[in-house]
């Protein structure tokens, strides 16, 4: 990845792609606006003028209630206009490709893409393919990242344990196909967290997972001993037809986020959950409804860093000259 | 050019200017950061009991789209409710009127208030808009590269003005 994509000449945020090439400064940048931007979600005008003027494009080509609906109302309320595509049903089904797609949004002056696409890979494409102006936001791409929710379970962390320079995180489940998983180690590696555990069946862990600075568990008891933060992640039900987990049943056995399990963590541990959550799954109820589960806060949490992340990016944005737009694609 | 200030006595005008304002449930505003500071001091002066407001204008400037956030924003802190209040609007220097244009601007996001003066430690020429200190602790007239800035002493807390010359 070339670093221009990430940052521009002046060094600030250009698009928001990976965590991967952050650096730490402006990770806690993020967090630090995105603190401010809690109080204005707090009162009886929670908008802000910042984006006045801006076009955002939520562009989904992957389904997503809750990342959408978050990016949606964070650009609502930095009062930019919002259009949300799902393209997997309109253009791309009449053949257009991908860039004609993004080739006629530009055309329409959109600012800002947010996008979320099931290939590894596309949000960095796209980027590649943007005029100077325009700017990108990762909602999601593949197995590769999604960068927002790092941020916010960063956020989230830091709002319960204030320090990342001393805590135990494990993070459990389908750590093979997460980019939640590696966008969040990757997080908490620049963070400075001395002690990262991935646990989970070894169908389910990436052979040379230790390279991204974690440790390995099979055994969900040693995992937790002693953390301060235990993220669980959704099983993808598709998984089953794989045979990479046995049974359901198995797998909550071996695997499900119970209270019995989570006495060997702190006893002020906190319990995270990107969403959606399969209950009796990967999670019991009784902890997912427990005052240790932070699983709510993460998505309030989530449209202030999403502000803040739109913001940064946004911002000086709009000096010098606009360039032409580029010119592809056709009538639809 | 060598001037000093004698920040205590602009306070004690400014302080003196403000008291016979007080009757209508007053509430004191202060912009950061070196608005808070000044608030801090007339606040302390008055005698006022409930706390200061703070606001960062940084989410309604109106060179966003040019320069960009500053990442240092910190939190606009209005624990109650500016609804039907008269609010003092406290910042250190009075310069474009830029920044409490922006400053109104946010109030506004947080109810409607009944009034709101301005009260600045410096008021200073190159007003950009028709926004003007209702109290002012003294009145200065600089030249287009002078800019002046308040300062505080994070050992005792004490404030200081320093004038500075851009090179031309």
């Amino acid at each position: 990845m070339t670093d221009d994509l990430l940052y521009d000449e002046h060094g600030r945020l250009r698009h928001l792609l990976t965590i991967e090439g952050l650096k730490r400064q402006t990770i806690l940048d993020i967090l630090d606006t995105a603190q401010s931007f809690i109080a204005v979600g707090e009162r009886e005008i929670k908008k802000v003028p910042l984006l006045r003027g801006k076009t955002v494009v939520n562009l989904f080509f992957e389904a997503s209630t809750r990342t959408r609906t978050t990016f949606e109302i964070a650009a609502k309320r930095l009062s930019a206009d919002v259009i949300n595509l799902n393209p997997s049903v309109s253009s791309t089904k009449k053949g257009e490709t991908l860039l004609d797609t993004i080739g006629n949004l530009e055309a329409m002056h959109t600012d800002l893409f947010v996008v979320r696409h099931a290939n590894s890979g596309t949000a960095y494409m796209i980027a590649k393919h943007l005029p100077d102006h325009v700017r990108l936001v990762n909602a999601g791409d593949g197995r590769h990242a999604h960068p927002t929710q790092a941020l916010l379970d960063s956020f989230t962390i830091r709002q319960y344990k204030h320090d990342f320079t001393d805590l135990k995180v494990a993070i459990v489940g389908d750590i093979l196909h997460s980019r939640v998983a590696r966008s969040l180690i990757h997080a908490l590696n620049i963070l400075g967290v001395p002690d990262i555990r991935v646990i989970g069946p070894k169908t389910l862990l990436p052979v040379d997972v230790e390279r991204l600075g974690v440790s390995k568990h099979y055994d969900m008891y040693a995992g937790l001993d002693d953390v301060d933060v235990v993220v669980m992640l959704r099983l993808q039900r598709e998984r089953m037809q794989g045979a990479l987990i046995p049974s359901e049943q198995e797998y909550f056995n071996l695997y499900g986020l119970t209270e019995e399990k989570l006495a060997m963590a702190k006893s002020d541990a906190i319990v995270m959950h990107p969403g959606p959550m399969n209950r009796g799954l990967e999670i019991d109820s009784k902890v997912a409804d427990s005052d240790r589960s932070v699983i709510l806060p993460q998505v309030t949490n989530g449209i202030a860093v999403r502000m803040a992340v739109m913001a940064l990016i946004m911002g000086g944005q709009g000096q010098g000259n606009r360039p032409n737009v580029r010119s592809t694609g056709g009538e639809s | 050019m060598n001037t000093t200030f004698d920040i205590d006595s602009m306070l004690d005008t400014m302080a003196g200017a403000l008291r016979p304002r007080l009757d209508h449930n007053p509430l004191m505003i202060g912009i950061h950061t070196g608005g808070v500071w000044v608030a801090e001091q007339l606040h302390r002066r008055l005698g006022l009991t409930e706390p200061l407001g703070t606001l960062d204008i940084s989410f309604y400037r109106d060179d966003f789209s040019r320069i960009g956030m500053n990442p240092q924003v910190r939190t606009s802190d209005l624990s109650t409710s500016v609804e039907g209040r008269h609010i003092i609007l406290v910042d250190d220097v009075l310069h474009t009127g830029r920044t409490i244009r922006a400053a109104m601007n946010e109030i506004f996001d947080y109810g409607r208030p009944d009034a709101i003066i301005l009260a600045c430690l410096i008021e200073r020429n190159g007003h950009e808009l028709p926004i003007r200190a209702d109290v002012a602790g003294q009145s200065l007239t600089l030249r287009p590269n002078q800019h002046i800035k308040l300062v505080r002493n994070e050992k005792d807390g004490t404030l200081a003005l320093t004038l500075q010359e851009a090179n031309e």
